[in-house]
């Protein structure tokens, strides 16, 4: 069958299984607008190239699947690399088409002429630029399988105007070439097991890893099993339940101050999917000094790259939890009566000692109670989607992720921006699923023009924006680290977020006063439309416990908030 | 730990933005080329890539690692001086005068260059051996007057 470039390229998306793409159209993209135009492919037209790119990240963090944007040559290319840098740090699969002048004026610094791939390298798993039609087909295929296979990550094809109106003759690929190594696992289980049986105080320490190899039911099925007390990091949250007696909540930094503390004492960590980031292990010699590591990962290059491992699993994690569950089952691996008894009341006493908390009066509303009512009213089931900020570290510390897929933000390269197009990404996979994103007011002002795609495609995103008026995060730190000297993170100007609702054609709402929280609430979430809570919190609630940058984790007694008042 | 030079040998995707995927991934995370040699194999498809650096054992196994992630790398080793031949090349242009002439003949002898090109007063000398070779016949001929010179980066050989 002989096809042009652009209608082998419908084709190939089908051939994916691809059902939505997120996008903007110009110049170097008309042909294959042309072709969403004639096939009905869907199409979720945002207002930024940005947003494209988040929302394609959002689509797969919450659905498990590849992700997909279109965006035009030069300036919305460019207007992508954040989404995809994004993507890359916390290794979600998505695949981004950018358009490209055609191949003659590469090179000539033509009209919107950027050299995408090359600013891009650095920040994709792989990228391509499709110089001829009859590659374009396997290319794709190839883009598709890079982005999901192995640890996943973005891959970038870039498509020249006249490779997409040429026509060549069309067959599906069936095989590519590409060789992304996959890693069969190679473990003996008696590697494991054997520390777990000799150990006095062990503790798992999951991460993304477990969310992207789909082996959460694999955690949760060997964590109960061997009776392992859990901590996840940012990326890890909803693996591991939330609601399990087992759960110590996330380290690092603003992690809770017994998952450092049981960190900093362990004398066993299993360490599942993670690649130890500087803001959770503190000072990297002084994390979990008694601990003998076990670290499984996909990507060979985490193991020893931070913490050296003294057993390394070159594995995807499902593939070695299903490995250890089942000689679990089927071996007669005990652990001695009470051999964790002291360690499980030495977690208690932390627990009791330092639980998260906040104060509640009758005044000014904390941000904290508004994560905790929120949590109350959806019990859990919703996707959370945040910016960055102090918003961010209040969802992962108040709200419970019991389930995988449900919390969505941006913890490698820190986006502020992020969340809401991801929300629009995620409600998009799901309509039918409450999706909210926990937002403060300056991240909600770098993709707030995303409200209209909400509310053109009638998707029901619920804002919860914790209104300080600060750049709340960076105000912490000039706080703490540089004598309250606040330099431009007062935001002065603040659009009225109702107004600004309403003009959007979405709904907005606010609150002021501690009680009426829940109702603003309650009102909001059940609104089927687009809506913005303004809630006009505490403006200089900070984020505690806090673990000072440069310190060990076990140094973070040193830092709560009665301390530095 | 200590630092060395390591030589890395890569076989790559002959593809033209193979070589800046590999030199970006050892820049961006900090890693120095020293050196760098880049040409085909018998497979026309396939490129051989050939670099060292400075660096210690664990940042090597790192660069190895990070190096086999990217596509277009089908195969890494890091070859030392004990598995390994090395050979690098250089061409050194003199000043030909009545006064050196017999002394650079006599250099070549010893130094194992050959005159690669003579003309009525300069030539163009090819030394080819180890990099500490090729500093001995530079440091050898420098007060002989040496014009310009242009030499290669490593390029090594397993042995097993
Ligand atoms: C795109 C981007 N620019 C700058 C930063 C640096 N930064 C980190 S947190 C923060 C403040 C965020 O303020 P806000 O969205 O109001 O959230 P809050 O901390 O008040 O909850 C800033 C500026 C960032 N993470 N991302």
């Amino acid at each position: 069958m002989e096809l042009t470039g652009s209608q082998i390229f419908i084709k190939s998306l089908e051939e994916e299984g691809v059902d939505v793409i997120f996008g903007y159209p110009g110049g170097a993209v008309i042909d294959i607008y042309d072709e969403f135009h004639k096939s009905n492919f869907r199409h979720i037209l945002v207002r930024h190239e940005q947003g494209a790119a988040h929302a394609a990240d959002g689509y797969a963090r919450s659905s498990g699947k590849v992700g997909v944007c279109i965006v035009t040559s030069g300036p919305g290319a460019t207007n992508t690399v954040t989404g995809i840098a994004t993507a890359y740090m916390d290794s979600i699969p998505i695949v981004v088409f950018t358009g490209q002048v055609p191949t003659s004026f590469i090179g000539t610094d033509a009209f919107q002429e950027a050299d995408i791939t090359g600013i891009t390298r650095p920040c994709t798993k792989h990228n391509f630029l499709v110089r001829r039609v009859e590659d374009l087909a396997v290319t794709i295929k190839e883009a598709f399988h890079i982005a999901r296979s192995g640890r996943p990550g973005p891959v970038l094809v870039d498509l020249p105007k006249d490779v997409m109106q040429s026509v060549t003759e069309y067959k599906p690929v069936t095989r590519i070439s590409s060789t992304v190594s996959t890693y069969r696992p190679a473990i003996r289980v008696s590697q494991i097991l054997d520390p777990i049986s000799k150990a006095k105080r062990p503790l798992i320490f999951s991460g993304g890893g477990v969310i992207l190899g789909g082996a959460s039911d694999e955690l949760r099925e060997f964590a109960q099993n061997v009776n392992i007390p859990v901590t996840s990091t940012l990326m890890g949250l909803g693996a591991f339940p939330g609601t399990d007696p087992l759960w110590l909540g996330m380290p690092g930094m603003h992690g809770t101050y017994y998952a450092n503390m049981a960190i900093s004492h362990c004398d066993l960590m299993i360490a599942i999917g993670v690649r130890f980031d500087d803001r959770v292990t503190g000072t990297i010699d002084t994390f979990a000094p008694h601990a003998k590591i076990i670290h499984i990962d996909i990507d060979p290059a985490t193991i020893d790259k931070n913490i050296k491992a003294d057993v390394s699993i070159v594995s995807d994690c499902k593939s070695a939890l299903q490995l250890i569950n089942e000689s679990l089952r089927n071996s007669q691996f005990t652990i001695p009566e009470g051999q964790y008894d002291d360690w499980f009341k030495q977690i208690s006493t932390w627990k009791a000692e330092e639980p998260l908390s906040y104060h509640q009066d009758d005044k000014i509303i904390k941000p904290q109670f508004v994560i905790e009512k929120l949590y109350e009213l959806t019990k859990g089931d919703a996707i959370i989607t945040t910016e960055v900020g102090q918003n961010q570290m209040w969802a992962a510390q108040f709200y419970k992720f019991d389930h995988p897929n449900t919390f969505l933000s941006s913890g490698g390269l820190g986006t502020m921006g992020y969340g809401f197009p991801a929300a629009i990404g995620a409600q998009v996979a799901f309509p039918d699923k409450l999706v909210v994103d926990i937002a403060g007011d300056g991240s909600i002002q770098m993709n707030i023009q995303e409200m209209a795609t909400a509310v053109q495609y009638n998707l029901p995103v619920k804002i919860v924006l914790l209104n300080n008026g600060y750049l709340g995060m960076v105000r912490q730190w000039q706080e703490l680290f540089y004598k309250k000297r606040y330099s431009q993170t007062d935001i002065i100007l603040q659009p009225d977020f109702v107004r600004l609702a309403e003009a959007y054609g979405a709904v907005g709402l606010k609150a002021t006063k501690p009680e009426e929280v829940e109702p603003i609430l309650r009102q909001g979430l059940f609104t089927p439309k687009t809506v913005i809570m303004d809630f006009h919190v505490s403006r200089e609630e900070g984020v505690y416990p806090m673990v000072k940058p440069g310190s060990s984790l076990s140094e973070m007694e040193l830092l709560t908030r009665e301390m530095i008042n | 730990m200590k630092k060395k030079a390591y030589t890395v040998s890569l076989l790559v995707n002959n593809k033209p933005d193979v070589l800046s995927r590999v030199s970006g991934t050892l820049g961006g995370r900090g890693y120095n080329i020293e050196s760098l040699c880049v040409n085909t194999t018998m497979d026309p498809e396939i490129s051989k890539i050939v670099l060292t650096t400075i660096s210690n054992k664990t940042s090597v196994i790192q660069i190895k690692k990070q190096l086999d992630k990217l596509v277009d790398v089908r195969k890494t080793s890091v070859l030392t001086n004990g598995n390994a031949t090395e050979r690098e090349m250089a061409l050194i242009k003199m000043n030909v005068t009545e006064e050196n002439i017999s002394e650079i003949r006599k250099a070549i002898d010893t130094l194992k260059c050959r005159i690669v090109f003579m003309g009525a007063n300069c030539c163009i000398l090819e030394a080819t051996g180890r990099q500490d070779e090729i500093e001995t016949a530079l440091n050898y001929l420098k007060p002989m007057g040496i014009e310009d010179i242009a030499r290669t980066g490593t390029i090594a050989l397993g042995r097993k």
